[in-house]
């Protein structure tokens, strides 16, 4: 290839594309030139010195041009006076580099020793100790003794917060930089900076609240020393007693990779506990960032609160009971009904070997096609199955949108919903592909959008309608921003779209994801934006594995593997309604709240209510059977990300109680309702699954498990980067194919009722108080309060003030909010966040709470 | 000799435009937009063999050559943050005779194509740079600055930008950074100014004496200039003469005068007393003593005595002085004002401020001198910008030429 380069690296020659780092070259070969400031993720900026090498280069004729060589034929190389920076330097052809000469040997020891002149001795105590690149990079490259008197070395502030999340210990940090540059470059939160000079060079944060960003942690990451640490993890373990355990985001749809970091703790009774989550390397789904809430939303799993016996009501009150009595008391119950008068419906966090047998359960067991998912908030699963993205396969530099590609983003606050896929939307506007956004109001994501177009409530299938009429026909230039921005989508080479709920009913959602089918379908000219990698359709679904509850048939018209039921039974919708009107006698819930939620109003006409939950929650304390489930933590399974990638998480600490995984509980179920003999491990729950779900055929847990060289090599054993978990040793799960239709999807009409006067709309907050959110006492300070914002025109016809308490109808209640008077909300359309969800947009009912008073 | 420079010292009120202008001023301007494309400046001012006068002695024609002929935002900035010790040229210029950089700059712009002239002045330089705007209002008015300058369709803006006062501002990457409302931190080259500059756009930054330098060159040609001075420094120049003379201030010579020439000029030694070393460029030039005085004042003079002609700032110090309390002073200095953003300069003028510190306070041992040696030599060669190389200067140098100072302070 005419793009590759050669160069000479200590006597081996290395081949590598043009604009290559030095740095990066040697790494390709094995030698590790020894870095703090360089991150493959970011710009190298050259400030630690570290990576200091001989570079020279061939030496030719001024006038001819021509190579001059020396009297045996080889090149003439000129080296320069100084050491240059490997992380900065492009390779070039015939460069020569040297990185184990005693000038660059010299080198090293020296940048080693500067930086060790004022870095205190505590490694001790240091939470990096023990996966530390300075100490490693130390004892490789360092003297062995310090010339520097003790009375010299600085004397620091050792515990600053910043903010409550992240700890500073000024005399640890070595101004590399990685940090500030991180939040700017990659999250564009640049929230944290230099401050000061020389000496006295400092991180500071410039936010209220401090180092307000959802990455904070993964700086805690990228530090290569042990200056920046979390509020969580801090002095609460030394690395070399952790056992990494792989594990998958239990939030958000894109499947993030993580690795716990699990102990045996005497102060939790010899329990294993998680001491803390790291990002794990996956470069086609997460690369190596999570979330804060991916990061500190585990304590959920070892709360107190937490359910660990059976349940069973005698005399009006629960009381714990043996297993056996409990699963023979609702086996027993559940014969006695008929199925059209039984339902079972599910939550979207389970795993998917639950979602297999829980709906073998209702449909085999019980002969009810009376199944869904108890709070579905966005549809499509079935046209996804179709037209769904599909993923490079490479990990070695994968494909990546860029320019000339296009990425549509609808309906949907991707920062707020999903911020790993915010930021892949964002990198892929910043490498110069071509961003729409569609949403009745403005997100964060409209920064980076070619075209940002806000439609009225109400209108939003209509508006997207539009989109996909005038993207069917060639158009040469439009002042409408619909038609230039269908225009740019359809002559992408690349189009990948996001959808999701924001403002819309889940019939309107249904709709437009056929639409968005249809779109990535239209040729007009082109080759269509379908099977290819990087294009498709992905769902922005609420949860974890909302997209496995569609594969695995938790849908009244869906068997699994989208095999169309011969008759549909009830959708939550009319379940809801059937236990109000006496038609539903019996509902089974997994992990699912209906009445927190305010979807079911009490027991209805229920004689038999059971549920499998992780906590005691309203809809399990008006239960007549309660099971205990284990949480994500202590079970293995496999969740399905919202691109289609199925991925294996593994146990990781002592089960709480007597808990069980759901699929066992249901299989334990099913065996004494004739399903057969229930199996004794996932695995075989889902090669049983994988025989019936087409899509996961050939999949089983060894080849989910398998892993393959990523590049950038973050993360090894050699801890050449720093950070310790990223290493994928756990598996980079399957992605499932799709089968692209021949026709373009029938689109239903929906009726939309489009709301008069000032209309209320639900907006998604990442920290957003919940069963999950509210036991990491950490973020407490963090999580999301209810908040109205209104635009001013609004705000001032209404005579409301800015900081006003305020009373919103929501649902079928009432919420207080405090009022925010914000342009961020569009005139006519007040926006609600940090309440319970509330599909599409209704009139706003707001009245002021009378005692306020301006101050 | 008539001022080519410092013409305020032979005409009278030349800070007035009009004054200016019945002296010939702006005609550098006029003759640039009529008679000569923008290629023909670059070319006339890289045959006048022009070199930086910040003290890198870059040749000035070809570094505006380097600024991509495609259209699209373009920067001249002057540089007048002028922060090295015992430098006040460029104070003088912006103060006396401003006009003459003012036109230069516009001439600098034509021949690049920027629409956009900063003067980035140090921070302390309120009244050079008071003096300065009224100048740039009085051009304003007059058309020579703002749309179609003279009728010749050439538009640029103008505007001036005080700095915070950091000696790395006026490294040229750092002053942009810092005129961007960053923290002024170099970064490392490339890519260079010249391609990716303020706001990420081709930038040239030139020194304030240096752009003084156009408009005669323009007026009077490339022979001209080069019958002044040496063949590979020509020109005139103006040093900044301080420390133990009698008569410190600004003198423009021309470039191949000597350090004791120099020296007698500023009417030499103060008090009679006997000399004893010069600093050549402020604190970041080596010292130089006695052997190096008939040297001559060049980009090249000093090469063989192992220091720099820089900005031709002399301090010269006579017998009295302490060289260990001279070092330490200037190594206060440039730990002072280390950005801290690379690690060899960072820590290493941080510790050898301590070293010295305590070396000068009689605490000190031969150990602390070796350290100190080998300090200043680990530094040298790995850091970021040229602060790194200048800090380890009076370290080195003064060991070199006056080790004998540093033994006699040891502890006992």
């Amino acid at each position: 290839m005419s793009d590759l380069v050669t160069i000479t690296i200590d006597g081996v020659e290395v081949n590598v594309p043009k604009g290559t780092l030095v740095v990066d070259a040697a790494k390709r070969i094995g030698n590790d030139i020894p870095v703090f400031c360089y991150h493959p993720k970011m710009t190298p900026v050259g400030m630690c010195r570290m990576c200091l090498v001989e570079i020279g280069l061939p030496v030719r004729d001024r006038a001819t041009g021509e190579l001059l060589r020396n009297p045996d034929g080889t090149p003439q190389i000129n080296f320069g006076r100084n050491l240059q920076t490997a992380c900065t330097v492009q390779v070039s052809p015939g460069m020569v580099v040297r990185t184990n000469t005693p000038f660059v040997r010299e080198g090293r020891e020296a940048i080693i020793e500067f930086i060790l002149s004022s870095h205190p001795l505590d490694c001790p105590i240091c939470d990096k100790g023990g996966e530390c690149p300075l100490q490693n990079l130390t004892m490789a490259h360092g003297k062995g003794d310090t010339r520097m008197e003790f009375t010299d070395k600085m004397k620091l502030a050792k515990h600053v917060p910043l903010g409550e999340l992240i700890y500073l210990d000024r005399e640890r940090c070595i101004q590399c930089g990685r940090c500030v540059r991180f939040q700017d470059e990659v999250v564009d939160d640049p929230v944290l900076q230099f401050h000061n000079r020389g000496r006295s060079l400092e991180i500071v944060t410039m936010s209220d609240p401090g180092f307000d960003s959802y990455w904070s942690g993964n700086t805690t990451d990228i530090c290569p020393v042990g200056a920046l640490t979390t509020a969580d993890f801090r002095f609460g373990a030394r690395p070399w007693e952790l056992t990494p355990v792989a594990t998958l985001s239990p939030h958000g749809p894109a499947g993030s990779n993580m690795t716990f970091s699990t102990r045996i703790e005497a102060a939790a009774g010899g329990r294993t506990v998680i001491k803390r989550i790291m990002p794990r390397q996956h470069e086609l789904v997460n690369e190596i960032w999570i979330s804060d809430r991916d990061r500190f939303v585990h304590h959920f799993a070892d709360a107190p609160e937490r359910l660990t016996q059976p349940l069973l009501r005698k005399n009006g009150s629960l009381i714990p009971v043996s297993w056996d009595e409990a699963l023979e008391f609702v086996a027993q119950k559940l014969k006695g009904f008929d199925g059209t008068a039984v339902a079972g419906l599910s939550g979207d966090r389970m795993s998917n070997e639950d979602f297999f047998l829980f709906q073998k359960l209702i449909r085999q067991g019980l002969k009810s096609n009376h199944i869904d998912l108890a709070n579905g908030r966005l549809a499509g699963g079935d046209v996804v199955a179709q037209v769904g993205v599909v993923n490079d396969t490479t990990y070695d530099l994968p494909q990546r949108l860029g320019v000339g590609d296009a990425v549509l983003v609808v309906a949907c606050d991707l920062h707020e919903e999903e911020p790993v896929w915010w930021l892949r939307a964002r990198q892929a506007a910043k490498r110069g592909a071509t961003l729409v956004t569609l949403n009745a109001r403005p997100t964060r994501l409209d920064r980076e959008a070619a075209f940002a177009i806000h439609y009225a409530p109400g209108t939003a299938v209509e508006t997207i309608r539009r989109l996909l009429n005038a993207a069917k026909v060639e158009v040469e230039q439009s002042d409408d921003p619909i038609v230039a921005a269908a225009q740019a989508l359809v002559k992408a080479n690349n189009l990948t779209i996001f959808y999701g709920a924001e403002g819309i009913t889940y019939e309107e959602s249904d709709a437009i994801a056929r639409l968005l089918g249809n779109l990535l379908l239209v040729k007009n000219g082109g080759s269509g934006h379908v099977g290819r990698v990087n294009n498709g359709l992905i769902p922005v679904w609420p949860h974890n594995n909302t997209q496995g509850a569609w594969d695995m048939g938790i849908h009244p018209a869906f068997e699994p593997g989208y095999k169309p039921v011969k008759t549909p039974g009830r959708n939550a919708t009319a379940v809801y309604a059937g236990v109000a009107n006496g038609e539903i006698r019996a509902l089974y819930l997994m992990g699912a709240d209906p009445v927190g939620d305010g979807l079911m109003d009490g027991r209805g006409q229920l004689k038999l209510l059971v549920v499998q939950e992780l906590f005691l929650t309203q809809t399990a304390a008006l239960a007549d059977v309660v099971l205990p489930a284990q949480s994500w933590a202590e079970r293995e399974g496999t969740f399905t990300s919202g691109e289609r990638r199925v991925q294996r998480y593994y146990p990781a600490i002592t089960p709480v109680g007597e808990c069980r995984p759901d699929w066992q509980i249901l299989a334990q179920m099913g065996e004494r309702l004739g399903l057969g003999k229930a199996p004794f491990a996932a695995s075989l729950v889902f090669r049983d699954l994988a025989k019936v779900v087409k899509p996961y055929k050939g999949m089983d847990y060894r080849s989910l498990a398998q892993v393959a060289k990523q590049w950038p090599d973050v993360g090894g054993e050699d801890l050449y980067y720093g950070g310790t978990a990223y290493e994928n040793r756990s598996g980079l799960g399957q992605q499932w194919p799709i089968t692209p239709p021949k026709e373009p999807f029938a689109v239903p009409d929906v009726e939309v009722p489009v709301p008069q006067g000032l209309t209320l709309m639900r907006i998604a907050a990442l920290y957003t108080p919940g069963t999950l959110n509210r036991h990491t006492k950490l973020l407490a300070a963090r999580l999301a309060q209810p908040t109205l914002l209104l635009h001013p025109q609004d705000a001032y016809a209404l005579a409301l003030q800015d900081g006003e308490p305020v009373t919103v109808a929501v649902n079928s209640g009432n919420v207080q909010a405090t009022l925010r008077i914000s342009e961020d909300a569009p005139v006519g359309l007040a926006l609600i966040r940090a309440i319970p969800y509330q599909p599409g947009t209704a009139v706003a009912h707001i009245t002021r709470v009378a005692e306020f008073a301006s101050s | 000799m008539t001022h080519i420079l410092l013409r305020h010292r032979d005409i009278p009120g030349i800070h007035k435009l009009d004054v200016y202008r019945a002296h010939g001023g702006y005609q550098a301007l006029q003759k640039a937009l009529s008679e000569h494309t923008p290629d023909e400046v670059i070319q006339i001012v890289r045959d006048s063999s022009l070199r930086g006068r910040g003290g890198a002695g870059f040749p000035t024609g070809v570094k505006w050559s380097f600024i991509p002929k495609a259209p699209g935002d373009k920067y001249v900035i002057i540089n007048t943050d002028e922060s090295e010790t015992g430098t006040f040229k460029d104070r003088e210029l912006c103060e006396y005779n401003p006009h003459q950089v003012i036109e230069g700059a516009l001439i600098a712009a034509y021949a690049i194509g920027a629409k956009t002239v900063y003067n980035y002045f140090r921070g302390e330089y309120m009244d050079a740079a008071h003096a300065f705007e009224e100048a740039l209002q009085e051009a304003y008015a007059a058309g020579l600055i703002g749309q179609n300058i003279l009728g010749s369709g050439f538009s640029v803006d103008f505007y001036c930008h005080y700095g915070a006062g950091a000696y790395i501002c006026g490294e040229e990457t750092a002053l942009i950074k810092s005129l961007e409302g960053e923290l002024g931190q170099p970064w490392s080259k490339p890519p260079f100014p010249a391609i990716e500059g303020l706001y990420g756009k081709p930038t040239v930054v030139n020194n304030t004496e240096t752009l003084a330098n156009v408009p005669p060159i323009i007026i009077n040609g490339a022979d001209w200039y080069k019958s002044m001075g040496t063949p590979q420094s020509p020109g005139p120049k103006i040093v900044c003469m301080s420390g133990h003379v009698e008569k410190p201030g600004n003198y423009e010579v021309e470039m191949g005068v000597t350090y004791r020439q120099l020296i007698e000029m500023a009417g030499g030694m103060r008090g009679g007393k006997k000399f004893k070393a010069l600093l050549p460029s402020g604190g970041s030039g080596p010292v130089i003593t006695e052997k190096a005085l008939d040297a001559p004042l060049t980009y090249e003079g000093l090469t063989p005595f192992g220091s720099v002609m820089g900005s031709a700032s002399v301090i010269v110090m006579d017998e009295t002085v302490d060289m260990v309390w001279a070092a330490q002073k200037m190594t206060h200095f440039f730990k002072h004002e280390s950005c801290g953003k690379c690690t060899p300069c960072r820590e290493g003028t941080f510790w050898m401020e301590k070293v010295l510190h305590r070396i000068y306070e009689g605490h000190g041992s031969q150990k602390d001198v070796d350290t100190l040696q080998s300090v200043a030599q680990q530094i040298k060669g790995k850091t970021l910008c040229a602060l790194g190389e200048f800090a380890v200067s009076p370290v080195l140098s003064t060991l070199a030429h006056f080790p004998q100072e540093y033994r006699a302070k040891l502890a006992k």
